[in-house]
């Protein structure tokens, strides 16, 4: 355990870590987000959601500047209802954080089983799950994500609709996005089984589930995590988009996209800070992720290509 | 195997005619198992026997292929059913909303060619200096940026601080037979300059990366040294010899783009209030009109299989290496 640490520390990956403050500085953003997002109940400054302990004499105060009425000094301001802008975006991030990741996951998930599977069958299977691919891969991915979200809405009643829009929207999303996954999966697994310790271990006689995932597997996870890191840049920008748009996370559960769509109301009155800092997280956290894909990709592995 | 540029016009299109059958698919499985449509249809009183008769009429009870091919003849001739929230013929809808997002589309577009064209080459041509970095960081912000922020970024600075263009809506519109157009009056002009710009910018980044890249390929290459030894002026060199060489590639993956416009137009299209296709395909959504969703589902995909296809024959005829021997 030790020795594998200490191996991983003077391995190149690290070496070549320390010398980018580029990624760096974007591991240090992102893991920081992360870790505010998961410690929000504990250090938020007011809990938004919770009707007791606002104050509508509290509503539309400027950042840093105490309140006329009530003297109270919300360090990003407060919004209508006079919830603290801070934490109402510590608890969206936690949203659009689960969301993404969950999102992510799903893709991963799906799109590792189908390129496994692609690889492994060859000949009809092969052709139909790539030929689906091909044809998801011709649409934008968040046309489909609101396509998926539609259709999900319309199947689930009325009144259990705000209970699961987070799920459909990790649904919708995760199922747009699992493409990449395959195309890359089957890919690097078509390359493996060319080579002759698979030969090896079909010739004693290894059953094909585990020649997939004892040998094939361990050779796809560096492009799998190099997909995953920017893929999960892009669910929190579709995320962001989908409940900006007003089909994704419902208004009792806001993620940074609801906070947005709810600032852009008060962007002519002359409230910016209900719009601007909510904005200004998003744009941390999508281009710290996406920074630190982009390093992930140069140099864990320079040839997965990604549109 | 060989095939040749006939057979693989043929290829294409069979498979373009699948991607649409599938979509017609599900855009019928969407219409016919995403709630009852007879119970949509009736009142609170009824009985079984009116329920089967309804369900008779409605062709209901038929095998589902005949039931989708019933659905596919009806789309084919313009009859796309009711929507649900607005009552009103799916087509009439359609038709009312298309100018606004075909407007939106095609000035966008056009903006992101000629600014993208024109930054590439500069920044092909002088690949060192203050502007084409600050072009350069300018587009990697640009690209990552979520449109909607872009969008929102433009209304702040142009509609609320410096109250120069107007932040929604398409301004005075002027009726030319079924087409409304909001390009003949200066309020509609002013209108579509912030949406274009918002939808345009992410195609216009794409455009100047590929024509930067495939200009400074072409530059380093032996005939445009051969022409520099001939003495050719510089002007010529850039623009006839290496930019006429570029082309090629900027073509195709701009008409690929098109379908994108019109996709990624749903976002901007509710930033600005556009009351185009988009955002009725939004509205749609919110409200399940599950017609609308359908249709607008087919509608797209339509669009995306013939911009394809005709990219694809258009790539195969411009470029004559690919006629040889292609390969399956």
């Amino acid at each position: 355990m030790i020795e594998g640490w200490r191996e991983f520390v003077r391995s190149n990956f690290i070496y070549s870590f320390s010398r980018a403050p580029v990624a760096i500085g974007s591991f240090v953003i992102a893991s920081s987000l992360i870790l505010f997002a998961i410690a929000a109940p504990f250090i938020s400054p007011y809990t938004p959601y919770d009707p007791a302990t606002l104050n509508l004499m509290n509503g539309f105060s400027a950042p840093l500047a105490p309140n006329a009425f009530t003297g109270d000094v919300f360090i990003f301001g407060s919004d209508d209802q006079g919830r603290d802008i801070l934490s109402t975006i510590l608890f969206g991030m936690r949203i659009s954080l689960f969301v993404g990741f969950s999102a992510v996951f799903l893709a991963m998930i799906l799109g590792v089983a189908l390129g496994l599977v692609a690889a492994m069958a060859g000949g009809v299977i092969d052709a139909i799950i790539m030929r689906v691919a091909d044809i998801q891969l011709s649409f934008p991915s968040i046309l489909i994500a609101m396509l998926i979200y539609g259709i999900a809405k319309g199947i689930t009643p009325p009144e259990m609709r705000n209970e699961v829009a987070i799920w459909v929207l990790i649904l919708s999303i995760g199922l747009s996005d699992w493409v990449q996954f395959a195309r890359v999966v089957r890919g690097s697994a078509m390359v493996e089984l060319q080579k002759e310790y698979v030969e090896a271990a079909k010739l004693i006689g290894v059953n094909r589930v585990a020649i997939a995932f004892r040998h094939i597997f361990p050779n796809v996870v560096p492009s799998v995590l190099v997909i995953a890191t920017i893929s999960l840049a892009l669910a929190i920008i579709s995320e962001a988009t989908l409940s900006f748009l007003g089909v994704g996370a419902p208004p009792t559960q806001p993620s940074l996209g609801t906070l947005i769509r709810i600032g852009q109301g008060f962007l002519f009155s002359g409230e910016w800070w209900i719009i601007f800092f909510p904005s200004l997280a998003l744009l941390l956290l999508a281009l710290s992720v996406n920074l630190l894909g982009d390093w992930l990709r140069n140099t864990l592995n320079p040839n997965v290509g990604i549109k | 195997m060989e095939l040749s540029l006939f057979q693989y016009l043929i290829r294409r299109a069979l498979q373009s005619g699948v991607v649409l059958l599938v979509t017609g698919l599900i855009a019928f499985s969407m219409f016919r198992f995403v709630g009852d449509p007879v119970e949509n249809m009736m009142g609170q009183e009824r009985t079984d026997a009116d329920i089967e008769l309804l369900r008779e009429k409605l062709g209901l009870n038929d095998p589902f292929f005949i039931q989708y091919w019933n659905f596919l003849a009806d789309a084919a001739q313009g009859d796309l059913g009711i929507s649900f929230r607005q009552g009103r013929p799916v087509v009439e809808v359609l038709i009312e909303r298309l100018p606004a997002t075909i407007e939106l589309a095609s000035v966008s577009a056009f903006l992101a060619i000629i600014v993208g064209i024109t930054l590439g080459v500069y920044v092909a041509i002088k690949p060192f200096g203050w502007i084409t970095n600050t072009v350069l960081t300018v587009s990697l912000i640009g690209v990552s940026l979520p449109t909607f922020l872009i969008g929102i970024m433009l209304i702040y600075l142009f509609a609320v601080e410096l109250s120069w263009l107007p932040s929604f809506g398409r301004g005075e519109t002027v009726q030319i037979g079924w087409w409304s157009t909001g390009l003949l009056t200066v309020s509609g002009v002013k209108a579509i300059i912030l949406p274009a710009v918002t939808l345009g910018l992410y195609q216009m980044t794409m455009i100047m990366r590929l024509v930067r890249s495939e200009m400074s390929e072409v530059l380093n290459s032996d005939f445009i040294r051969f022409a520099r030894s001939r003495g050719l002026p510089e002007q010529k060199i850039n623009f006839r010899h290496a930019l006429k060489n570029t082309l090629v590639p900027v073509i195709t993956v701009t008409g690929l783009q098109l379908g994108s416009i019109i996709a990624f137009a749903i976002i901007t299209e509710t930033v600005f209030q556009w009351p185009g296709l988009g955002l009725l395909f939004i509205d749609s959504v919110q409200f399940v009109d599950i017609p609308i969703m359908a249709s607008y589902l087919m509608f797209i995909s339509l669009m995306f299989v013939s911009i394809n296809l005709i990219v694809d024959i258009l790539y195969v005829m411009i470029d004559p290496r690919l006629r040889i021997g292609e390969a399956s």
